[in-house]
This record gives structure tokens, C-alpha cells and sequence, in this order.
């Protein structure tokens, strides 16, 4: 997501001439109801009650049904020079509850996803410890293990959307999070192990793909709470997140959880690595960077109804949505259905964990007319999730990262959905 | 760490430090202890102040070629960047603007940082190929592209942590979030004053991927 806006908006003007055809998912077509086949329809009885279906193991590893082909990641290819150092976005419009599909978490790399046998996987930890150490997979699994769900979001997830509207989908403008059961060891249960020189404050944390990832990390964090982790949601990690194993900084930008491990240093200093200079730094409009900004800020989205799930008939629907904070649990979303004037309380669903996607619901009702629908979330340090403008008061519309602000939703009175901006 | 000086550094530091919380014990006895040739091979990290920077040296003249060679492809013959590859020098005075340019002249604060990312992460596809003295030849290049070093100027570990980069005091420290208004969790519910005029619409930039299968 981090590219220089001018190569954005050449790339913009070429998409432009070549394509020029309606948004993701709102051609004419998806918007028709699908018609049913009557002989499946009662009194019929379908032919798949009348016939054997496939037997056991014809997928020894089961897969979606045929009939949710859609439900994909997505990428916006003219965004990044090449696929090894690009993203792409979860299908957050789909998803129910508050756990993301393995298959269906967002990737980003640098350099491409590593293939690592586990055989061969090697965890070195060096620096200001007593005794430097290198740990196998098997190692770390006989550590002491946490169970943990976590959100992870990209720093520059709606990084698009600080000057304007420009992504016509919840998927490009929410999906670079994604919501997963960590199981792993404590990074700093390793430290009973190398011990720590009474200096060492920082940590840096080295992948071993093709970019070499490294962030810094301050010591604190890695004493309250991060992870090394082999697992999600119950399976190995998956190669494009880290297989074998990756870091896990609960309620920080996603970079620094860094991919395919093989290192941890332990320094006085933080490293200042690519990643938290020329990278991740927040551009202001007085030309000055802020540096270190780690913590995700409290964020909502509506999932549905949104671009890519338009209101198909009158009357009663559920809108759903996520929330999520990096500084602890969601405590309250508010909903509005006339662009942030007047606002309604949603249910939260449990469970309701810290430093987790939150899934809320509320039912609303469609009588053909526009409206403006946002989401708003508040989090249990009293945080209330910004406007846009207040952030562009603050910070300008240059800083890529961050933004965590109010997002608009307009449905048209053909129940078309679109992602528009207020002012 | 590559270089015995980091070593003897860091060891010299754990004796005078007679706080160091040194302990023989070890908890669950699990892992083995690293060589140092395993941690050298490995340990490739640079800091601002050069630590970690291996022996070696090289100018621009010099760098020209190489980069030339491994780099230009992607990044330009003058680092202007090709199509979408990123663009490595210039952008000076552009940080303020509508359209900023960040490079590793405009941009980056620290030399220790070029050096460290480009020996393990380029060129894009074959990590860490480059040689201590090629890559320190690079690093000048880009730096004399930049403005900020002569052609003949030799960068070597001795010297890495002590070039002056023109963005070095750009970057703010501490976070200073929450930095919007503290509700106290409590924001406007009834009539609020709040803009709901549509003033754009992603559609009409009309820059959203089509999708074959909808
Ligand atoms: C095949 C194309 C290619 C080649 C060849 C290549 N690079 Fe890169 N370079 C990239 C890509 C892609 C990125 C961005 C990687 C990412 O997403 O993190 C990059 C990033 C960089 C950056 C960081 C830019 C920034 O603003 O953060 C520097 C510095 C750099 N390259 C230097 C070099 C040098 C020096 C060489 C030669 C030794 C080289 N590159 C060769 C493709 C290339």
C-alpha cells in the first residue's frame, strides 16, 4: 500500500482508459437474484436427496463449497510493481463471527512467501543475553504454550482512502486484517533459557525470507505480551504467514510481526530498519515523520451491507460489522443511518477479547430511500473511533498509515451500495 | 555483531557491568548454545552508530558500475525508478508538498540503514549476494546521487555511522496518540453536527479491480 501517490495516480489514469467499466462486484449482474431451479423447490424433492453423495476422503482436506468460489483474497494489481512484494485483502464481507478463515487471511511480503521445511528451520536469539542460543520447532514446543485470538492489522490497511473514496469495496479498504487463535510460547519465557543483561531494551526481530524483514521492538512489549507462534486457528501456520513460525505483537501494526522468524537480538538502541524508517513512518504535512506509531487505534468497519453486498429487498436486514482496538477490548459500536447525525447502539457478540475482532450486529430497515450508513466503535480506554476529518486536521492526508477513521457506506434507492466520502 | 570489535565491545560491556543479571540457571535446559560463526553467519543487522557494520569500504566511482550491473534494471541508471519499482534518489524539499518524494536522499535519516537493508533484501530476488566492499561501493553511489557525499569519498565501517543524512531530524518521537479529541467515550448520539453532504464517491475514480467471477 505503500506507494508514492504519483505512481498511483499515473497507474490510475491507464486503468482508467483501459477499463473504465462499473466497481468490484456491482456489475448489473451480481445484482439480479439468482434464479432457483424448481425442481429442487418443494413439493419436488432435488436430486440430492435422491442420490448417494461422495464418500468419505474424496478431499482429505476439505475445501469450500463449490458455490462459495467467491469468497477469495484480492489483490489491486496496480498498486505494487510485482505480486512477491505486494498485498492483497480478506474477503471481510463474507465472513461471519469473529474468526478469519486460514485460507482466507490477507498476505503481505516483501520478498515473496519463503517455503521452509521444519526440518531446517532454526531460531537463533544473540545480543545482550548471557548465553547465545539457537532453538529447532520441536525446541520452542516444549515451552510452556499460550492459546490466543488476535487481530492483526496492516498499518496502511485504508491507507488509500486519507484524500478521498478511491476503493469501491469493503474488501480493498477494510481487508488488510484478519482475526486468528495463536498457539505458541512466550517470546520472553525463551529469555529463562539465554538470560538478559540488565541493558538490553530493545529487540530486533529477523526474518529469514528474501526481504530479511526486521523491526525493533521495545522490551516492555516483549515482557507483556508477545508471541512465538507455529499455529492458527488450530493447524500449522500457513506458508504465506509465517510457516513455520512468526512473531505475534498483539495490538501493533502487522509488519512487525514478522514472518518465517529466525532471529531475535537483543540491543541498548532500537536498529531503525527500512521497515520503521523509509517505511511505517507517518508523514505529516509540515514535512515531519512520526516514527515508532505501533498501536492500532480502534477501528469498525460494516461488513454488510457494503459495496460488495447490496440490499437486495425492502424491509428488515441485519446490518453486521467488526470492531477491534490495539489498546484492549471494544466496549461499545454505535450506528448510524444518516451520516454520523443520529446514532444506535449495536449488540456486541460474544466473545468480547482484548486486542480481538469484536463482531457487532443491528437490524435496519430499507424502504427504498438513500442512506448513509457508518459505524463508530469505542474502545475500554474510552477511545471513540475518529472522522476522517479529524484526522486530516491532525496529521494531513500524506501519513499512508493509520488511518483508523469513520467510514461511509451510501445506499441508492436501487440498493446499490457505495463507498463515499462526507464533507 | 560480524566483526570481533561488536563482540569484544559487548563482552567488555557485560564485565563492567557488574549489575548484569548473569545466571548459570537455565529454566527447562532446552536449545543448544550458538557458535560464533552461526551467530556471524546470521547476525547481519547495522545500527546508526555503525555497530554491526563487517570491514570493508568503497566510493562512488566505484559504485557506479555495480550498481549499474545489479541494480539499474529496476531502480534507474540515475535511481529515478523504472515504472512502479521505487525510485532511490531526489525528492529533496518535496517532503512538505502536496506530493512528497521519499528516497533514501530525501527521506531516510541514517547511511546505516541503506547499507543494512540493501545487503540483506537486494537486488529484489537474490538476498544477500552482494559483497561487503560492493555493497559499501553502492551505498556511496546512491549517497553521491543523493548530494550527500563526493564521488571520491570512501564509506567504510569506520565512517557509516558518522554521515550527516539531511532528513535526520525529521521523524518525531514519542507516539503522541490519541491525539484527537478525548471523548471520554462519550460522543454525540442525537442531532450532531456533522457534514453528510456527499462530496466523492469511489466509483467515479473508478480505480477498483473488476472481478471475473461476480
Ligand atoms: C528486480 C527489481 C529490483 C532490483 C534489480 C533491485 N531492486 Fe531494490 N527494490 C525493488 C523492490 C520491489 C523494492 C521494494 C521491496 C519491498 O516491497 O519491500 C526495492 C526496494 C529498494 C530500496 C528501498 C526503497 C525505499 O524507499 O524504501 C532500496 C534502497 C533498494 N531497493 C536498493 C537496491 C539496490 C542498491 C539494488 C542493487 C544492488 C537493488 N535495489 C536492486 C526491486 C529491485
Amino acid at each position: 500500500m505503500a506507494k508514492e501517490k504519483k505512481d498511483i495516480i499515473s497507474r490510475r489514469s491507464v486503468i482508467k482508459a483501459g477499463v473504465g467499466l462499473g466497481a468490484l462486484g456491482l456489475s448489473s449482474k451480481s445484482l439480479l437474484a439468482k434464479e432457483a431451479n424448481n425442481k429442487n423447490l418443494p413439493p419436488n424433492v432435488p436430486e440430492w436427496t435422491e442420490t448417494l453423495g461422495d464418500g468419505v476422503d474424496v478431499n482429505p482436506y476439505g475445501m469450500p463449497s463449490e458455490f462459495e468460489s467467491n469468497v477469495i483474497r484480492r489483490n489491486v494489481e496496480w498498486l505494487t510493481a510485482s505480486t512477491e512484494s505486494s498485498v492483497n485483502f480478506t474477503p471481510l464481507q463474507d465472513l461471519e463471527g469473529i474468526v478469519t478463515p486460514n485460507g482466507l487471511c490477507f498476505e503481505r511480503h516483501h520478498g515473496g512467501t519463503a517455503i521452509i521445511n521444519p526440518i531446517d528451520y532454526r531460531l537463533m536469539i544473540n545480543g545482550l543475553v548471557d548465553r547465545e542460543m539457537i532453538f529447532t520447532l520441536d525446541d520452542l514446543k516444549r515451552f510452556p504454550q499460550v492459546n490466543k485470538f488476535y487481530f492483526l492489522e496492516c498499518a496502511a490497511n485504508g491507507g488509500m482512502e486519507w484524500k478521498g473514496s478511491q476503493l469501491n469495496g469493503c474488501q480493498y479498504t477494510f481487508g488488510m486484517v484478519h482475526n486468528v487463535q495463536y498457539t505458541g510460547v512466550k517470546l520472553f519465557d525463551l529469555i529463562q533459557e539465554t538470560g538478559l543483561k540488565n541493558n538490553a531494551k530493545w529487540v530486533l526481530a529477523e526474518g529469514s525470507d528474501s526481504s530479511g524483514m526486521t523491526r525493533s521492538i521495545p522490551i516492555e512489549k516483549i515482557k507483556d505480551d508477545c508471541i512465538i507462534a507455529w499455529a492458527m486457528n488450530g493447524e500449522a501456520l500457513r506458508p504465506e504467514q509465517g510457516y513455520p513460525i512468526r512473531l505475534v505483537v498483539p495490538g501493533w501494526e502487522g509488519n512487525m510481526w514478522v514472518k518465517w522468524l529466525r532471529r531475535i537480538e537483543f540491543g541498548d538502541k532500537p536498529y531503525m530498519t527500512r521497515e520503521e524508517t523509509s517505511k511505517y513512518t507517518d508523514l505529516l504535512s509540515d514535512g515531519k515523520a512520526r516514527m515508532f506509531t505501533w498501536v492500532m487505534d480502534a477501528k469498525s468497519v460494516i461488513t454488510s451491507p457494503c459495496p460488495e453486498k447490496p440490499v437486495l429487498q425492502k424491509g428488515i436486514h441485519q446490518i453486521r460489522g467488526l470492531a477491534w482496538s490495539g489498546r484492549g477490548k471494544i466496549k461499545r459500536v454505535d450506528v448510524s443511518l444518516d451520516g454520523g447525525k443520529n446514532w444506535k447502539t449495536a449488540q456486541l457478540h460474544s466473545p468480547v477479547l482484548e486486542k480481538s475482532l469484536t463482531r457487532f450486529t443491528i437490524p435496519f430497515e430499507w424502504n427504498g430511500e438513500e442512506m448513509l450508513l457508518q459505524s463508530r466503535a469505542i474502545d475500554e480506554t474510552n477511545y471513540v473511533q475518529p472522522t476522517i476529518k479529524e484526522l486530516q486536521n491532525i496529521r494531513g492526508v500524506n501519513s499512508i498509515y493509520h488511518n483508523n477513521s469513520i467510514a461511509t457506506w451510501l445506499i441508492s434507492k436501487n440498493g446499490k451500495v457505495d463507498n463515499v466520502r462526507l464533507g | 555483531m560480524l566483526d570481533l570489535g561488536k563482540y569484544i565491545i559487548f563482552s567488555l560491556l557485560s564485565i563492567f557491568l557488574s549489575i548484569s543479571s548473569f545466571s548459570e540457571t537455565r529454566k527447562f535446559n532446552i536449545g543448544k548454545i550458538a557458535t560464533k560463526q552461526e551467530v556471524a553467519g546470521w547476525d547481519i543487522d547495522i545500527r546508526p552508530d555503525g555497530l554491526g557494520a563487517p570491514k570493508g569500504s568503497g566510493d562512488a566511482l566505484s559504485g557506479e558500475e555495480v550498481y549499474a550491473e545489479r541494480c539499474a534494471s529496476c531502480h534507474g541508471d540515475f535511481g529515478e525508478g523504472i515504472d512502479r519499482w521505487p525510485e532511490l534518489v531526489g525528492g529533496s524539499g518535496t517532503l512538505s508538498s502536496h506530493d512528497p518524494v521519499k528516497t533514501t536522499g530525501s527521506y531516510w535519516p541514517y547511511a546505516s540503514t541503506i547499507y543494512d537493508y540493501v545487503y540483506r533484501s537486494m537486488p529484489f530476488g537474490e538476498a544477500q549476494s552482494l559483497t561487503y566492499d560492493e555493497t559499501y561501493k553502492i551505498v556511496a553511489y546512491l549517497l553521491n546521487m543523493n548530494d550527500i557525499i563526493d564521488e571520491d569519498f570512501i564509506l567504510s565501517n569506520k565512517n557509516i555511522g558518522k554521515i550527516k543524512m539531511p532528513n535526520r531530524n525529521g521523524f518525531l518521537l514519542p507516539d503522541p496518540r490519541p491525539d484527537v479529541k478525548n471523548l471520554n467515550g462519550n460522543p454525540c448520539m442525537k442531532n450532531c453536527n456533522t457534514p453528510t453532504k456527499i462530496i466523492g464517491k469511489a466509483r467515479d475514480i473508478d480505480v477498483t479491480p473488476e472481478d471475473e467471477k461476480s
